[in-house]
């Protein structure tokens, strides 16, 4: 019992350690991205890389999301005659949960631990070492880069995602009831308020921001060769999961102060 | 070798990892145009004391002065500036696995601007390096495209790209056949002819501090224990000498 209790000592103090390092990790960053140079090839080439590589997964997971939710929900709903709220529904929750919150968890997986294992190669492989010694700092090039373009980038996937998402559900509904897309999309737009819109988009930045950060931060500090950067890619993914959920919960939270929703 | 400028001086430099004392008191010279070799047994702090020098690595006593300069009053700035003089060859050649044989010379060339003046076409300054090491062919190949040999070759050519004046070799042959091994050291040789370079060569291999090095340095126990011309070290008859020579 007593070793049990040491250990669970041990794991909160590993804990706030390694929270203390991350937030340090992130104090780095906003200390240093305004400060010139500025790597802004390194930055459009991350963009590219995380936005438009994203897309066809991002757009297809939304896409079959859309199905699934309309073909799922819509017998319960048929049951009570509330068939035609289907629209509303599923854009409502599309938009301001579930679009965002599986767009983040897919670019966690796919994007964090990517990231996390391309830095922790260089590290291992002294490559992060060679940059430093070239003259360059590999925090800006490496790290602020990768940072901006997650947080820029995942808004974009995630309107995107949602709108892929929404034309699935409305393909379910013209199959089943012959609705016209104008019609659906009537429908969608007259439910959705600016409540609905912003807060939800403004999270996804704060998503994109904890994407890059968790994986910069596995990937920049990994230790213990080979078997570090497997690490530091799973651990980049775990971490960036929970934190996806700490976030999204504080963001409905403080929605809910400013807006009676 | 006639006695010229000191460029690289450490004085008492101490190094721990927690409790774990690596540098102890050790102490260096590298003079102009020498090639200094710093011998000693894996885990006895030599790549550790190479970074401190180029401020890869903080040490927590005693102090670096590379052309003068202090290495822990440098700001990033002035470190970085003072970088550029100096070449670093990594253990591993670190060459950077996403951009191609070229792009990983080009890479210190666009951060230093002022080293290549008013020059829009880094193609020549590329070739010449590629040249020096006998890999122009390579140029666009991708660094997994490149055998071991090959890969410590492009990165001893983007180490000499901005032209340093000091270059620091993490053992340049470990991991190569003889043959290669062969090869890179009298590329080293005929680099330091060629640039008029001062060098520390970090080694465990024999025949290479035999071909390279003017002085030797003996790093036991976190100290220099012994200093002097490779067949002077050589002939000493001290097990702790004559262990390093067997």
């Amino acid at each position: 019992m007593k070793k049990y209790f040491e250990n669970l000592i041990d794991a909160i103090q590993n804990f706030l350690i390694e929270l203390g390092e991350i937030s340090y990790f992130a104090g780095r960053f906003f200390k240093e991205f305004l400060v010139p140079p500025y790597e802004l090839q390194e930055f459009l080439r991350h963009c590219f890389y995380i936005g438009y590589r994203s897309l066809f997964l991002v757009g297809t997971t939304g896409f079959i999301i859309g199905l699934v939710f309309t073909l799922q929900s819509r017998p319960t709903l048929e049951e009570f005659g509330a068939a035609s709220w289907i629209p509303s529904m599923v854009s409502v929750s599309i938009v301001r949960e579930i679009g965002p919150i599986i767009t983040a968890l897919i670019c966690a997986g796919k994007i964090g631990s990517g990231i996390g294992a391309e830095l922790g190669s260089m590290r291992v492989t002294e490559q992060i070492d060679a940059m430093e010694v070239s003259g360059t700092n590999p925090f800006k090039y490496l790290v602020i880069t990768r940072i901006l373009a997650t947080t820029l980038m995942l808004p974009l996937l995630v309107i995107f995602g949602d709108f892929l998402a929404i034309y699935g559900s409305y393909l379910v509904e013209s199959m089943k009831e012959n609705v016209s897309f104008q019609l659906y999309f009537n429908q969608v737009f007259s439910i959705l308020k600016f409540s609905d819109i912003v807060p939800a988009t403004i999270k996804t930045f704060f998503f994109g921001f904890a994407i890059g950060l968790i994986g910069c931060y596995k990937g920049y500090y990994c230790k213990k060769g080979t078997v570090g950067v497997g690490k530091a890619a799973n651990a980049a993914v775990v971490y960036t999961s929970m934190l996806l959920f700490v976030i999204d919960f504080i963001a409905v939270f403080v929605t809910n102060i400013f807006y009676d929703v | 070798m006639e006695k010229t400028e000191v460029i690289i001086k450490i004085e008492k430099l101490h190094k721990q990892f927690g409790t774990n004392v690596v540098l102890n008191g050790f102490d260096l010279e590298l003079r102009e145009g020498e090639n200094l070799v710093v011998m000693g047994k894996s885990g006895s702090g030599k790549s550790v004391m190479i970074k401190c020098i180029i401020g890869l690595e903080d040490y927590q006593g005693g102090s670096i002065k590379v052309t003068n300069k202090e290495i822990s009053e440098l700001d990033r700035k002035e470190l970085d500036e003072l970088r550029t003089d100096i070449g670093f060859l990594f253990q591993g050649s670190a060459l950077y696995d996403s951009m191609s044989v070229r792009e990983n010379l080009e890479f210190p060339l666009r951060r230093h601007p002022k080293k290549i003046g008013k020059l829009t076409d880094t193609t020549p300054l590329v070739l010449e390096a590629l040249e020096s090491v006998g890999l122009a062919h390579a140029i666009d190949l991708m660094p997994n495209e490149l055998s071991g040999g090959m890969k410590r070759r492009i990165a001893l050519a983007r180490t000499l790209i901005l032209k340093p004046t000091i270059i620091l070799y993490d053992e340049p042959t470990t991991g190569l056949d003889p043959i290669t091994s062969k090869e890179i050291i009298l590329l080293m040789q005929s680099i330091q002819k060629k640039y008029n370079t001062s060098s520390i060569i970090i080694t465990h291999d024999v025949d290479c501090a035999k071909a390279i090095a003017n002085r030797m340095i003996l790093l036991i126990d976190g100290l220099n224990y012994a200093e002097g011309t490779f067949e002077a070290l050589q002939a000493a008859t001290d097990p702790k000498i004559k262990a390093f020579f067997k």
